[in-house]
């Protein structure tokens, strides 16, 4: 009888373990659907960039206040992590406070805990009313499951620091009752104020409290832990690879296509024979140029579609955003994600992907928004975890023009001319020196 | 001083046997933009004045490819690319100066992966250069004291991280520089970037020059300085769209300094 209760937490614990390693596979076949990309170079910079970013939070601060409140969120977070570790050790062996041993370390590190757990309650309630009730564009424009998501975070954090101080305040009341098992340990800066809400409740009816806070509060924990991949908040992990997988040159550099240089250079080629083979593989999929679909994109392009957290910092800097247009980069990542995660279900489905008869061009993404871009950057640089929304609205841009002609139309009077005349207006290229003797 | 401009083409100089010490990329709009074609002249009058040793390419020169790169046609960007790359390397070209951002960043950033491996400077990084160097001397002069804010071009600034070159030429112009609300990092866009230049912008409410314009005008400046033609262009319209053409002109760096130096 004495370990039921550990068999219970055993099986509560196995179970959240094997449903995250699940969904942990699933979202790593679906990013690997991606085409390759080589992220493997300069790994010193790389690591000290993911250190400074991610580690860091050193983009966070661009922002003040949400900065701050982030940051305390963050620290929180992953030092209450180590209160979790002991958690679980004492729910397997069915010990309590099985770091108390460490005297006055553990003293100092529960009342750290108790601080920090404050200061994300505090953090949180902000979090919310600028969600909430503030007047900020990029949180007002979220509707629907997006906002809905990013407020059961919220809440959650607020149940979860709320149990976690019932817990401890019970505890301590139960330290200075001399209850057995609750041997005098740990300092409380924060419960010990709520104790006169304990007053005058017997050890049982404590230990009942104190016990159901503790249960509760590890399998909320649990439930967080998967609730992750169902929602924006997935960047708590992945904001690490992210940033270590970011693109490390010239935010100018786009991308070359290395098939259209292969063409290029057999057209420059004055000895190149054009009735040779190509020395293609006949089975091979012809390429096609630029992406329509979340499988043109890359893998890198994929993990930051998981890895966005909706924050909109990236649409909030746009200039088309800024001035009314459809495009948003942030819908951009999330248009992504979503259809990234329907290619998904329907391979889960099917086996394999069967055609659906959507694409992320036009079903999610439309080409008003692509066109819309004036390359800029200014999505890209504001994004604290290296996320790149540019690469994608370029590529898909390729697909229109490189695919289906799809320009607008004064985009390719332009470019005739360019092809014409080597400048995108209607000059003549033996003009060019014409400057030099003008008034 | 003459007035009349040198401006030796690369041709010539192969011709007599010479090698210059940079090549000067002059780009679409500096040669057939008028009020571009001023940038490119002021820019010339200093490299005389102070006897840089350049050439440009002339009739030999073509659109580098950023507007078809940027508007998703690579076909025609690697064309360009190819073509422009076969006549920089044929004359054997180690330096390039360009007082266009967008150039600069395709000639430095996209080149090298197509064949084509050079330094590449922006005018406002060449002058700060010339002027480390103690060949170009700045003081003062007309817009001394003179409220001035610098709108960052984004192909310069966050596409290649280089924010204080044109800064720090204003300063010696003894201006007292502001900056505006989006600045350095996070600059607002001129609207001009993408290809956008040469289409119609989608539908909103309202342009984005007219936008950058009213940051721009928000702290009071006497003028607005620029290092990209594009973005001058933007802002010009901007400021005549706000009527105030009169009273605030938008300058490249380069004329600023120009017209310090009294060319």
């Amino acid at each position: 009888m004495q370990y039921i209760p550990q068999i219970i937490f055993l099986a509560a614990l196995g179970f959240a373990v094997w449903f995250f390693a699940r969904n942990v596979k699933r979202l790593r076949r679906n990013i690997l659907l991606g085409k390759d990309i080589d992220r493997t170079d300069n790994k010193p910079q790389r690591l000290k960039k993911m250190i400074r970013i991610a580690l860091g939070q050193s983009k966070m601060v661009t922002r003040p206040i949400a900065g701050f409140l982030h940051i305390l969120v963050y620290v929180g977070f992953v030092i209450i992590n180590i209160e979790v570790l002991e958690i679980i050790i004492d729910g397997i062996l069915g010990t309590h406070r099985i770091f108390s041993f460490l005297g006055p370390v553990y003293s100092f590190l529960i009342g750290s805990f108790e601080i920090l757990a404050l200061l994300v309650l505090i953090s949180v309630i902000f979090f919310w009313t600028r969600r909430n009730v503030s007047n900020i564009m990029r949180f007002k424009t979220l509707k629907g499951w997006p906002k809905n998501d990013a407020n059961n975070i919220l809440y959650f954090e607020v149940i979860l620091m709320c149990l976690f101080f019932t817990m401890n305040a019970t505890d301590l009341q139960l330290q200075l009752n001399g209850a057995t098992n609750y041997a005098e340990a740990g300092v409380f800066p924060v419960s010990s104020f709520l104790l006169p809400l304990f007053e005058g409740m017997t050890d049982s009816t404590l230990i009942i409290v104190e016990r159901a806070a503790w249960w509760a509060h590890i399998l909320g924990i649990f439930f967080f832990l998967n609730y992750l991949y169902y929602s924006k908040h997935l960047h708590i992990l992945l904001a690490f690879p992210n940033v270590y997988f970011s693109n490390l040159k010239a935010k100018g550099q786009f991308s070359h296509n290395e098939t259209v240089a292969k063409e290029v250079q057999m057209m420059m080629d004055p000895d190149a024979d054009p009735y040779a083979m190509p020395e293609e593989d006949e089975n091979a999929e012809p390429e096609t140029f630029g992406a329509s679909d979340v499988t043109d994109l890359n893998w890198f392009q994929l993990l930051n579609a998981y890895t966005c957290t909706e924050c909109g910092r990236c649409t909030s800097e746009c200039p088309a955003n800024q001035t009314g247009k459809k495009l948003s980069p942030r819908k951009i990542m999330m248009d992504t994600r979503d259809r990234l995660e329907e290619v998904g279900k329907n391979i889960d489905a099917n086996g394999q992907f069967k055609d659906d008869g959507n694409k992320l061009l036009d079903n999610y993404i439309s080409r008003e928004e692509l066109w819309a871009c004036t390359t800029c950057n200014a999505c890209v640089e504001a994004c604290p975890i290296g996320i790149d929304p540019l690469s994608i609205i370029m590529e898909m841009r390729q697909y229109l023009v490189m695919e289906e002609s799809a320009a607008p139309m004064e985009l390719n009077n332009a470019m005739g001319n360019i092809e014409n005349n080597a400048a995108p207006w209607p000059y003549n290229q033996q003009d060019r020196l014409n400057w030099v003797n003008d008034n | 001083m003459s007035n009349t401009l040198q401006v030796p083409t690369m041709a010539d100089m192969m011709n007599e046997g010479k090698t210059p010490e940079v090549l000067f990329w002059v780009g679409c709009a500096g040669s057939f933009d008028d009020r571009a074609k001023k940038i490119t002249k002021a820019f010339v009058k200093i490299l005389n004045n102070i006897g840089v040793d350049f050439a440009v390419l002339g009739t030999e020169e073509s659109c580098t490819g950023d507007p078809a790169k940027r508007a998703g046609n690579e076909f025609l960007f690697q064309m360009q690319a190819a073509t422009n790359i076969e006549v920089l390397n044929a004359y054997e070209i180690k330096k390039i100066v360009t007082t266009c951002p967008h150039c600069f960043n395709t000639l430095k950033n996209e080149y090298p992966a197509l064949g084509g491996n050079y330094e590449v400077m922006h005018h406002t990084q060449f002058l700060k250069q010339l002027l480390d160097q103690g060949r170009l001397k700045i003081e003062g002069g007309r817009f001394k004291g003179k409220r001035i804010t610098f709108h960052d071009p984004c192909y310069l600034g966050r596409a290649n991280d280089e924010y204080e070159a044109p800064r720090e030429l204003l300063r010696k112009l003894d201006v007292e520089l502001v900056e505006m609300k989006s600045c350095k990092s996070r600059g607002l866009c001129c609207g001009a970037g993408g290809a956008q230049m040469f289409k119609d912008a989608e539908p909103g409410n309202k342009e984005v020059n007219i936008h950058r314009t009213e940051q721009a005008l928000d702290v009071k400046p006497d003028a607005i300085a620029a290092g990209c033609p594009f973005c001058n262009t933007m802002m010009t319209d901007g400021i005549k769209n706000k009527e105030k053409q009169d009273a605030i002109k938008v300058y490249d760096v380069v004329e600023m300094i120009a017209d310090v130096e009294d060319l």
